[in-house]
């Protein structure tokens, strides 16, 4: 009798927890695992927005990105973004997180500072940031020229843009990995500094031998992260660069702008979708990259 | 003397450590300060370059919100905020609790299968959401812009973290009492998951309040512009209008400010779990 009791309670159980999943698997179904495939399809076909036909072309809109000389810019700038970006925020970020780890006052005080601009609105910063470098009206440029130097051409000079357009996502999201890395270094023991001292260690010793290792999950977390949002940038250089198309030169654009480009100028959803497969690829590569790490890890 | 040599080399090195700090914070600060300064400027005060404005002029939000479309992009994004931040409570927390708490066949190949959708860029969904947006009609509507973040699969991963922590004997006992599992999940189960509803909430907030991609793509009448999507356009209106773009930025950031300010602790923890689920 309670046997037969429990196990219906089991089954309505059962009932209860598919009701409660319903919609939200038909949600993952239609709007995350659907579009992915259907990203797939739309590569393979000659899709444009204009007409009705959407024929099978095969790898042929792999073959046109491949030829194309401003995807490969696009790539490459996106690259030059992300291994510039990331190692330049993992060590200002570091640093700033090792400081803070120092002085006894003030910390939270600090960290709020350090933290705000992640929260707040990447368009809006990057209109700030646009008219800070502006020539003659921008006050970087205005304090160049009290201090006896010529202006600066930020984002009006090929050379110049990209780097300019860097050290706004740098200064944008670099509070966050502060947040994480005064985290990580808070949950060391003291016992190991304390052992280290007694066995005579210096400053940098301590550093590469106990804080650096025992920090390397938050690190290769960090990394990832932003190595990840790094070859997604896209609002930071449609709202700063010239014209938001990636300019002067196309010297700014990134891959995700050129998709953009692609698939709502041109409405060429064939090449667009092509182009985010070959990004999917990369994330991907490094998704995987970062889970070999991570379970190293574990092994000793 | 030893001692004291040390202690005053101590002292130095702190103030060295504060004053880097502080250098660095203003830094960070700057622009902030510098757009909210600007956006209380008049035109021609933007030539002087000067760090205050010579009087505290408040002409320039009166021009944004009389004459410009920017208490519209406030509305959409207001609906659009709150229309997805009650959907993932609602649903995330639904998800979480039922992988975490209900026992049930194909568990873990649904729980897989949320967590595989966190591999895929949100760029790769962009087109085919598009094209199925066109085909549903659903450009240039609330639904339109809220609908690929009604329910997130982060979450889903908070909630069910944390609801692995309540025990299950509280569960059973509410059962034995005749509550039924929408009774066990909403009046048991979901006020012990508290902090995790609160990351929730803000988290989803600060992401739906500065989206721009999506929302730049859906919405493609000036009538269904969020606050950032209005942003980017504002400057075709406005050419060259600093003044302006800034009022318009500030207006952008302050909501964010305030809720940074009185969650600051939230979203620090939030932050931090998030990395050391990592």
């Amino acid at each position: 009798m309670r046997r037969g009791k429990r196990l219906t309670l089991r089954q309505q159980q059962e009932v209860w927890a598919y009701a409660f999943l319903g919609i939200p698997l038909l949600f993952f179904a239609f709007i995350r695992f659907y579009p992915a495939l259907s990203a797939f399809n739309i590569s393979l076909r000659d899709w444009s927005l204009l007409t009705t036909a959407k024929p099978f072309v095969g790898l042929q809109n792999y073959r046109d990105i491949f030829a194309d000389e401003v995807f490969w810019k696009a790539l490459k700038n996106t690259f030059t973004y992300a291994l510039l970006g990331v190692p330049l925020q993992l060590i200002i970020g570091l640093s700033v997180a090792l400081l803070l780890h120092n002085i006894k006052h003030w910390v939270p005080f600090f960290r709020a500072l350090y933290f705000v601009p992640y929260v707040t609105s990447v368009v809006a910063v990057a209109w700030v940031w646009r008219f800070m470098y502006q020539p003659h009206i921008g006050i970087i440029n205005r304090f160049l020229l009290d201090l006896g130097f010529e202006q600066i051409q930020f984002l009006r000079n090929p050379s110049t843009a990209l780097y300019s357009i860097l050290a706004m996502i740098i200064w944008h999201g670099v509070g966050f990995q502060i947040v994480l890395f005064l985290a990580g270094l808070q949950m060391i023991p003291d016992m190991y500094y304390e052992a280290a001292q007694i066995d005579g260690a210096n400053s940098w010793q301590i550093f590469f031998r106990i804080t650096l290792p025992l920090l390397n999950p938050t690190i290769v977390f960090v990394v990832v992260m932003s190595s990840i949002r790094y070859l997604q940038v896209f609002s930071e250089v449609m709202n700063m660069s010239n014209e938001g198309l990636g300019g002067p030169l196309n010297s700014t654009i990134s891959t995700v702008l050129h998709i953009y480009r692609t698939a709502f100028h041109r409405f060429d959803m064939g090449r667009a979708s092509a182009m985010t497969v070959v990004l999917f690829a990369i994330v991907l590569v490094i998704t995987i990259i970062q889970m070999k790490l991570v379970t190293r890890k574990y092994e000793f | 003397m030893g001692v004291l040599n040390g202690r005053s080399r101590r002292f130095v090195k702190q103030a060295l450590i504060y004053l880097c700090l502080t250098v660095g914070a203003f830094v960070m600060i700057f622009p902030l300060l510098w757009m909210f300064s600007t956006s209380f400027k008049t035109p021609w005060e933007i030539y002087d370059v000067n760090i205050l404005p010579q009087s505290f002029q408040l002409s320039n939000y009166e021009h944004l919100l009389k004459n410009t479309g920017f208490l519209r992009w406030l509305w959409v994004s207001s609906v659009v905020v709150i229309c997805t931040t009650a959907s993932v409570l609602v649903f995330d927390s639904l998800v979480g609790y039922t992988l975490a708490k209900l026992q049930f066949r194909g568990k873990n190949i649904i729980f897989m299968a949320i967590l595989a959708t966190l591999m895929v860029p949100t760029e790769m969904l962009i087109i085919p959401w598009y094209i199925m947006s066109v085909d549903m009609g659903l450009r240039d509507t609330y639904l339109g812009i809220m609908f690929p973040g009604m329910i997130t699969a982060f979450g889903i991963f908070l909630t069910k973290q944390f609801y692995e922590g309540v025990p299950n004997d509280l569960l059973d006992a509410a059962r034995i009492d005749g509550l039924n599992e929408v009774g066990v999940y909403a009046r048991i189960a979901l006020p012990q998951v508290k902090p995790a509803l609160s990351a929730l909430i803000i988290f989803n907030f600060l992401g739906n309040w500065n989206a721009y991609l999506w929302p730049l793509i859906v919405a493609q009448s000036p009538h269904m512009r969020t606050i950032p999507v209005g942003i980017s356009f504002f400057s075709n209106e406005v050419t060259t209008a600093w003044h302006l773009i800034m009022t318009a930025s500030s207006c952008a950031i302050v909501p964010v400010l305030v809720v940074f300010v009185i969650f600051q602790k939230h979203i620090i923890k939030g932050v931090q779990l998030s990395g050391l689920k990592g």
